[in-house]
């Protein structure tokens, strides 16, 4: 037996646990409640309001902590990164340890902290819990690339005469572009679907569209529920091909 | 100058992150039954938590006992599979190894709503009925991802002379795969069966989707309940805090032992 042939057990399970259920949401999506073929449930989500609604409200709070992230997130990484300005082992470890913990639980925390200085539920600390929540998300991987960057890069622009700022500017940010398209993808996305975090942050007063998909599976409206997951399918795979790019820029460059 | 700059802002950064976790386990330790107001010190909810002398106390024991067993089991299944599976991508190449690669990325790009949902259709179209098989299997589905990526590189610093010289010294590939191959690979498995050991632990939404009608609650999903009754389950904190704590104490643990090796190695 060859060796490649190991993988086989591996491929068929592929099949079944994760090329068939994609395939079936394709198939539900595309049929009524009896079975029988239908674009009733795409043409009925272009024509709802609400979820339309929700949809555009669930990319624009993803948009904005993904920015926020980026922007916390970026000179913490670098701090971190720094051997100058960070010797410890010990406060990297510090900072992607909230990953490891249940998100409900940090979320209920976050939101019971929110009640009690008597700070409203809605917008605003929806976004500052979905922070508190992907901030970690958004650091390992920037922090990741900036410390396995070729120290000489920098060293280079310096001694052919950059300021601090044009070396950090023209060298190690783009250098570390890898780092935060991996960064955006796994705050991103999660950040559109997640269900039961908006419910606690907001006391259900705003919807993202997770929580749509859930109530309509839930409903045992299977077919609509599985319409919705296919459009986010859809916007999955049009933000995967960015970090491709990404992926390819990190080749061309190193 | 620079570095106080940086200080200060990793320390800001540091307190408005761990607020909600010390907020809790400073609240753990009264018995005040809403979170947020102090009834005087007390050890009581601990002791709750350990005798199981609780109002919950029945279900969030059993809650934690099946997040523990389905991390277990289906994490110790991931890392057989994805073991397996590693050597033979690495033994294949072209366009089979990148079709492989592609869908071995899939159920981690993939955000858990749609996990949960496209396997809750799978386990309907199948009538496959859902309980603790279901969710094992899902979660299988999306830890071996990880065990998979972390065997490849240590396939890929592997002299791969050494299993052939086994073989020609009379091992069967059976013996070859336990006696050589598995004590090369051994790190890349276990640092594989912990990331699927805690994606296991603190998935919530494709358990939610997964596990069907009958009653079956873990940490993630007991949570949730209870939150949207109203008011969380007081022994929730000294559980928060311990697990907290114990995960602390392994993080530090794991990463000082590889700083130290790292260094030893310089």
């Amino acid at each position: 037996m060859k060796r490649s042939h190991w993988s086989i057990p591996y491929a068929v399970f592929l099949g079944i646990f994760v090329v068939l259920p994609l395939l079936l949401i394709l198939l539900y999506a595309l049929q009524d409640g009896q079975g029988h073929f239908t674009l009733q449930n795409i043409t009925r989500f272009f024509s709802d309001a609400d979820a339309l609604g929700t949809f555009a409200v669930s990319l624009e709070i993803a948009i904005e902590n993904t920015l926020l992230c980026i922007l916390l997130g970026y000179p913490a990484a670098w701090i971190l990164a720094n051997r100058e300005l960070n010797r410890s082992a010990v406060t990297i470890v510090l900072f992607i340890l909230p990953m490891w913990i249940n998100a409900l639980m940090r979320t209920l925390a976050t939101a019971e902290l929110f009640n009690i200085f008597g700070i409203p539920l809605g917008k605003g600390t929806l976004l500052f819990g979905m922070v508190y929540d992907y901030l970690p998300f958004m650091i390992y991987p920037i922090y990741n690339v900036l410390v396995k960057m070729d120290k000489s890069y920098p060293e280079a622009a310096q001694d052919l005469g950059a300021t601090p700022w044009k070396v950090f500017w023209k060298v190690t940010v783009p250098l570390s572009l890898p780092g935060v398209s991996s960064g955006v993808l796994m705050v991103f996305m999660p950040t559109v679907s997640t269900f039961a975090i908006s419910e606690f942050l907001t006391n259900n007063k705003i919807k993202l569209f997770g929580t749509i998909i859930q109530e309509n599976i839930n409903a045992s409206m299977w077919n609509y529920g599985a319409a919705l997951a296919l459009f986010m399918l859809i916007i999955i795979g049009i933000s995967t091909l960015f970090t491709r790019d990404g992926k390819e820029a990190e080749g061309a460059l190193i | 100058m620079k570095k106080v700059i940086a200080q200060i802002y990793l320390w800001i950064l540091m307190i408005l992150l761990y607020a909600p976790l010390v907020f809790i386990a400073i609240f753990s330790f009264t018995e005040s039954k809403v979170l947020g107001s102090w009834s005087g010190f007390s050890t009581q909810l601990y002791e709750n938590l350990f005798t199981g002398r609780m109002q919950e106390s029945a279900s969030l024991i059993s809650a934690v006992e099946n997040t523990l067993l389905i991390a277990l089991v289906s994490a110790a299944v991931s890392m057989a599979l994805g073991t397996v599976a590693a050597i033979g991508i690495f033994n294949l190449t072209g366009r089979k190894r990148r079709a492989l690669s592609f869908l071995n990325n899939i159920p981690m790009i993939n955000p858990d709503v749609i996990t949960g949902v496209s396997l809750f259709l799978l386990f309907v179209f199948l009538h496959f009925s859902q309980g603790y098989l279901s969710v094992i299997l899902s979660h299988i589905s999306f830890g071996t991802p990880y065990v998979v990526l972390s065997v490849l590189p240590k396939l890929q610093q592997m002299n791969p002379n050494i299993y052939e010289a086994a073989l020609d010294l009379g091992a069967t590939p059976g013996q070859a795969l336990r006696k050589v191959l598995v004590p090369l690979l051994r790190p890349g498995m276990i640092s594989g069966f912990i990331l699927a050991f805690t994606m296991s632990l603190d998935d919530f939404a494709v358990t939610f989707f997964t596990r069907g009608t009958i009653g079956l609650e873990t940490l993630s999903t007991f949570i949730y309940a209870d939150a949207r009754k109203g008011g969380l389950t007081p022994e929730l904190r000294p559980l928060m805090t311990l697990i907290f704590l114990i995960i602390l104490v392994l993080l530090l643990f794991i990463n000082l032992r590889q700083a130290k090796m790292q260094k030893a190695n310089e």
